[in-house]
């Protein structure tokens, strides 16, 4: 297993800056997740820790050791993709298999054997190792792409958003498996997603990635609690971070520099419209089952909260918002300090 | 707008029936999604009520006419189908307006439907452009003011959004709520997406093998779950359903699964030993050091405020959400209790929902 050290890596692809010098450590063993929307540099970041682009600038370091000029197979990575892809004409077993039978490897058949069987039971694509690649699902297609770069055991992993071609309800599985399976292994794994569940489950820190920068670095509660600016806070949480300008609500003390006031649900009170003079309207309830998303209008501003389900509120109904300890930005959408 | 009334409504195809005895009523103004995994039925039923496809048996009346057997283009409802067919060598303007040249619409007439139509989508700053440049949004926009500028008596529409990306869906939702906030247009809404039907409906229909096993509203569904099918297929991460043999007296308020004592709304009527099943929603278990329903835990998923627990019991894998600042290690045992007046209790064989008292409904913010 081993330490991954980007610095100051830089791609460009003509004009366009596609990462921007990155610097960035990755512990052995830790899970890292790069976050981002499209275009924001972490798919590429993740080919040039793969070998597969080479940096404009900027140095790459495995375990200690510069990796910049390494060619992939000399990095002991493996990459899992979005799109899996598997060899047709192969069955699971011997898609699986495949990686072990390079001449390089050498393992013993019986040491291929026990573990497939492992990572297929882990996946749970146990009962379908005979079948030929193509006759199973989507879901099922993705698992064996997955398998093929547990089965290696390198000493990095490298996935790019190997979740999203699945369901919602295998997708929620999945996570924790692969949570478990890289615990257990005590891999080092670098996981790129736009999706911020994904991030905020599985990671032990999140790259938030920007326009080929890196945002910001840190645990999960970190990056959700104590964002550093404005594009941060609108990467984690559901509903989004509410930003309203100051003055729109009345807080205690604020920092001089504050222009902006991000309300989460847990930075809003609401009161019934008869405990204190009401200043918003509801304008929809949207059910969720387990919460409901209270949507709002105050003094024009649309708001999105989550209320318990049973709330006795409807359209039109009048209530007293409050802001508790929100978090305050700058005119530039920089975090304000207190 | 119109009430639409299903009666009866069967459909074979040769020995296999895609729906089974479907009877619900869509009231005027409504927005009902009818809820399922694929191969359940709802585009089958979708499409005999858009006269695409005809019935077995049964009848569809339409604001009180029955058109069970008229053709699609007798009935004055609009499709919006899940892959914008749009004409790409046509203007916006020339796309919303092209089903009133269709009918003849005076031209004068045409450019005050197609621009009020515009401004209900806010394109209007689009009307003029080529559709070849447009967002996915915009597109799905477009393809939905053609179905509005018509003013039909209904809306039919089939997964109108699977094709858009998680934050487009997202935008999407409201749009349309907010839209047939704005009309109050019956409309007929399929998706295989919980979420979707959750924040857009008035009443869900949960099909499964062309039955229809719910017919509720959304919040009903998600707290009283009439099925075994209901409770798995509605809520992410889905109702924890625990399997254990048991008998009750009417009106017990306890059932002892597996040796624990587990509390539950009263019996509605005497229940012989059988194999059972308990569900509980995972913001419904509150996690203790000690005593309840002992549970090991596997892991844990960071959410903000709150995170899901993944504990192995002697029933199976439960989930529980909790808030986030109760500590969870890997590997540890902790005991389980479950919100007694929102447990479900289900008869295992045959998935139906056991009787049992309701409980105040309890309300706090």
């Amino acid at each position: 297993m081993a330490e991954i050290a980007l610095a100051g890596l830089t791609r460009r692809f003509g004009d366009t800056v596609a990462v921007d010098d990155l610097t960035l450590t990755v512990g052995d063993g830790e899970f890292v997740v790069l976050l981002g929307p499209t275009g924001a540099g972490k798919t590429t970041t993740l080919r040039l820790v793969a070998g597969i682009e080479r940096p404009d600038a900027g140095k790459l370091r495995i375990d200690g050791r510069d990796m910049t000029a390494a060619s992939p197979a000399e990095r002991d990575v493996t990459f899992v993709f979005q799109q899996y892809s598997l060899y047709p004409h192969l069955s699971v077993y011997d898609n699986l298999a495949f990686p072990l039978r390079s001449p390089a490897r050498r393992v013993p058949e019986a040491e291929i054997r026990s573990r497939v069987q492992e990572v297929a039971d882990l996946l749970r694509i146990g009962s379908k190792l005979q079948n030929r690649a193509t006759r199973l699902s989507g879901g099922e297609m993705q698992r064996v792409a997955i398998g093929r770069a547990l089965v290696r055991r390198p000493s990095v992993y490298l996935m790019d958003e190997p979740l999203s071609s699945l369901d919602a309800k295998l997708r929620s599985e999945l996570r924790l498996e692969l949570k478990r399976i890289q615990q257990d292994l005590g891999a080092t794994l670098i996981y790129v997603t736009h999706d911020q569940v994904e991030a905020m489950t599985m990671a032990t820190r999140i790259g938030v990635m920007n326009r080929g920068r890196l945002a910001q670095f840190g645990t999960p509660r970190e990056i959700y609690e104590d964002p550093q600016d404005v594009y941060v806070a609108t990467r984690l949480g559901t509903p989004r971070i509410n930003l309203v300008p100051m003055g729109t609500l009345e807080v205690g003390a604020a920092p001089a520099s504050a222009a902006w006031m991000g309300l989460r649900t847990e930075h809003i009170e609401i009161r019934p419209a008869g405990s204190g003079a009401a200043n918003a309207t509801v304008t929809r309830v949207e059910h969720l089952g387990d919460q409901s998303h209270l949507h709002l209008d105050l003094a024009g501003q649309a708001l999105v909260t989550l209320v318990n389900p049973h709330a006795p509120l409807s359209r039109g109904d009048r209530v007293a918002l409050g802001a508790r300890n929100p978090l305050f930005f700058d005119a530039a959408g920089r975090r304000a300090a207190a | 707008m119109a009430e639409i009334r299903v009666t009866h409504l069967h459909k074979a195809f040769g020995d296999f029936v895609a729906v089974k005895d479907s009877s619900f009523t869509v009231a005027d103004g409504e927005f009902f999604v009818m809820l399922g995994p694929s191969g359940c039925g709802k585009t089958t039923t979708l499409r005999m009520i858009a006269g695409l496809e005809l019935p077995t048996s049964g009848s569809i009346h339409l604001g009180g006419e029955d058109v069970s057997m008229k053709r699609a283009s007798e009935r004055d409802i609009a499709f919006v189908f899940q892959l914008f067919a749009l004409y790409p060598h046509m203007t916006v303007r020339g796309n919303i307006a092209y089903p009133l040249k269709n009918q003849g619409v005076p031209r004068v007439e045409a450019k005050r439907r197609v621009e009020e139509t515009a401004r209900i989508l806010r394109i209007l700053d689009l009307l003029d452009r080529g559709v070849g440049g447009l967002s996915s949004g915009d597109r799905q926009r477009v393809a939905l003011g053609r179905a509005i500028v018509r003013d039909p008596l209904a809306f039919l529409m089939d997964e109108p959004l699977g094709a858009l990306d998680t934050e487009m869906r997202e935008v999407m939702i409201h749009e349309l709520r907010a839209l047939h906030d704005r009309l109050s247009a019956t409309t007929i809404y399929v998706t295989h997406d919980q979420h979707e039907a959750m924040a857009m409906a008035d009443k869900i229909a949960v099909m499964n093998r062309g039955l229809i096993e719910q017919f509720d509203t959304p919040q009903e569904i998600y707290d009283n779950p009439a099925t075994l099918f209901v409770a798995d297929f509605i809520g992410s991460p889905s109702m924890n359903l625990l399997r254990f043999h048991g008998a009750g007296r009417r009106g017990a308020t306890t059932m002892t699964v597996g040796g624990n004592e587990i509390a539950i709304p009263p019996l509605g009527a005497d229940l012989k030993e059988t194999s059972l099943v308990l569900g509980v929603r995972p913001e419904h278990i509150r996690l203790l050091d000690e005593g309840g329903l002992r549970a090991r835990t596997l892991g844990a998923e960071y959410l903000g405020t709150q995170q899901i627990v993944t504990l192995e019991t002697g029933f199976g894998t439960v989930r529980a959400r909790v808030p986030s600042d109760r500590a969870v290690a890997r590997g540890e045992t902790l005991g389980l209790d479950f919100r007694a007046e929102r447990v479900s209790l289900f008869d295992a064989a045959s998935g139906a929902r056991i009787p049992t008292g309701q409980a105040a409904e309890v309300v706090h913010g």
